[in-house]
């Protein structure tokens, strides 16, 4: 087990590198330059100045150069200096991702937690009218658009009926709060984001269990189970969806690009302070080593997630050949 | 055939016919200013009502139906050429080629796609036509896996041998046996994909960086409305169920063609 996960982790240098390079080549061979955004604002910059700002972020040396000084540079973890507000980039993103990430883990448990019932119970009653009724949420669920999704709840349930918050993860007075109002408060502020960032998802795991369920209940080693006298319940809960289960955890590890890019559209309607609402104002401002380092740590993350899946499915699963 | 398949060959249709006919069906050009009927609700004159300007929000979506469209259909066709592209010489020639190719697939794939898109836009100007290649360029990948690995099944078949021993060239054995016998699924593929590019388009349309007012766009209303939230019900309904049917519309169509061509 141990060999299997090093070999992997050595199998990752190639795709870091690979990594890097398309994010390097995204932002230098795009046109337009990073010192745009400087000399936007004054339209008579010198050449001369021009020149020096070109020459302060080594704009002006060739591109390999600047790409293998960058690579050393992220390799000590110096992911730049943001063109904003002049902070490290690594500690901006640093304090973002937990936010993004917190919610995104507590989406997963969301979509876990109803998603697998769900496809299990249709897959039990396959064909009949409540599989079909779930069908039917299904498709409901992979075609509403997350914004607007967000936007009707904050109009519904936060500006008609006052229920919840809608902005930001803290009301202004949080710093009187006791500790369980500070929970409750925080809690509050997250339901409407957590719950849309859970929708989508949620349809595509539901699906993705009925139909291992609906395969698994065909497979011999159940009709085995009906043979020898088992009860529905054992054979369907003990048999089949331990099996129907596994590859589960592999959907989980390829959704994560996907939940980390949805994470800028909620972030910026529920003006919460996480990655993707960062990457969003580093876009709109042209913060390039924002970008940059937000591309770079959003990708490593997503490759993480595939090999703890990966790693996770081949702990539970024996049949995997570690070879 | 299926109830819901048909449900989605008559939505995709009806969205069709919108966009097709628009300077017919809409009764106002999408943008005529009328600032004495500023965000009036639904009536017989309007009826989904006025936009902020005083525009007829009925006019704007049927326009903005063309917009999303053009931006769908065309960001997939690119998607699916560079994808069958790549695929296919990547299945056929194997080895090194192949290598390369998957990896840079594998790269691709662990960057959030929105993420990529968004760090693009921010180089480009927000055109239309630079959010239909930016959408292409990033959302190949599940195309070219596909057609790879039908083709890798599909060359060991005697009747490619058979043209290989008629001297046939790799070009022609690619594009005239490989492709159209691997196409089944990238159909599917591609019709899901439109579903897929809409949404893409109109989300950057509602964070303010896909197609830019004042040309409508069903994203673009939305953000509209939402500037005018808990006064303006009908900025947020009607674009959003657009969306949402036509994104449906799509989906429905895919499933169907899964069912049609992929029996497992």
């Amino acid at each position: 087990m141990i060999k299997y996960i090093i070999r992997r982790l050595i199998g990752l240098i190639p795709l870091l590198l690979g990594i890097t390079v398309i994010t390097f080549a995204v932002i230098h061979l795009a046109p337009g330059s990073p010192t745009d955004l400087e000399e936007q604002f004054n339209p008579k910059v010198s050449l001369e100045v021009r020149q020096r700002i070109a020459h302060l972020y080594g704009l002006d040396k060739p591109l390999h150069v600047q790409y293998t000084d960058w690579l050393g540079r992220l390799l000590r973890l110096d992911f730049g200096i943001s063109f904003v507000d002049s902070r490290p980039v690594i500690e901006k993103i640093g304090e973002r991702i937990p936010i993004t990430l917190g919610i995104n883990l507590a989406s997963i448990i969301l979509i876990l937690l109803i998603g697998i019932p769900i496809g299990v119970s249709s897959a039990v009653k396959e064909g009949a009218f409540y599989d079909r009724f779930m069908t039917v949420f299904v498709f409901i669920g992979f075609a509403m658009p997350t914004f607007w999704l967000s936007l009707i709840l904050m109009d519904l349930i936060g500006v008609r009926w006052g229920l919840l918050p809608i902005s930001g993860i803290k009301s202004l007075e949080f710093d009187k709060f006791s500790f369980f109002e500070k929970i409750i408060d925080i809690a509050r502020h997250l339901t409407l984001p957590i719950f849309v960032s859970a929708f989508g998802g949620l349809a595509g795991i539901s699906r993705y269990m009925r139909s291992n369920m609906v395969h698994v209940l065909k497979q011999d080693y159940i009709r085995t189970a009906r043979a020898k006298g088992l009860k529905e319940k054992d054979v369907i809960y003990k048999h089949a969806l331990k099996n129907a289960l596994l590859p589960v955890v592999t959907i989980l590890g390829l959704s994560i690009p996907g939940l980390i890019g949805g994470s800028v559209i909620f972030e910026s309607i529920f003006s919460i302070p996480g990655m993707g609402r960062l990457f969003y104002e580093s876009v709109m401002a042209r913060d390039y080593p924002v970008i940059m380092g937000g591309l770079v740590i959003t990708a490593i993350l997503t490759l993480l997630g595939n090999l703890l899946a990966d790693v996770s499915y081949a702990a539970v699963d024996p049949r995997i050949k570690l070879e | 055939m299926n109830k819901l398949v048909f449900l989605g060959i008559i939505i995709v249709s009806f969205f069709a016919i919108l966009a097709i006919f628009a300077p017919l069906i809409a009764p106002y050009d999408p943008g005529q200013i009328d600032i004495e009927n500023v965000l009036t609700s639904p009536s017989k004159d309007h009826i989904f009502g006025t936009d902020s300007l005083g525009r007829d929000l009925f006019s704007r979506m049927v326009y903005g139906t063309r917009i999303s469209l053009l931006v769908g259909l065309i960001a997939v066709g690119i998607s699916a050429i560079i994808g069958i592209l790549l695929g296919s010489i990547a299945g056929y020639y194997g080895r090194w080629v192949d290598v390369v190719i998957m990896r840079f697939v594998d790269i691709m794939l662990c960057f959030p796609t929105f993420f990529l898109i968004l760090a693009v836009i921010a180089l480009l100007e927000p055109s239309i036509i630079n959010i239909m290649v930016i959408i292409g360029v990033t959302s190949w990948m599940g195309v070219a896996r596909l057609i790879r690995a039908e083709i890798l099944s599909l060359k060991e078949r005697d009747f490619i041998y058979a043209e290989r021993a008629i001297g046939a060239s790799d070009a022609r054995i690619i594009s005239r046996h490989l492709i159209p016998n691997a196409i089944a699924p990238v159909l599917v593929s591609i019709t899901l994909g439109i579903a897929a590019a809409i949404l893409v388009e109109s989300s950057l349309s509602f964070l303010g960086i896909g197609v830019q007012p004042p040309t409508p766009s069903w994203g673009n209303i939305l953000s509209e409305g939402k500037s005018v939230m808990g006064a303006a019900w009908w900025m947020l309904l009607f674009p959003g169920m657009a969306i949402f049917v036509t994104v449906m519309g799509y989906n429905l169509l895919g499933e169907g063609l899964r069912e049609k061509f992929l029996k497992t």
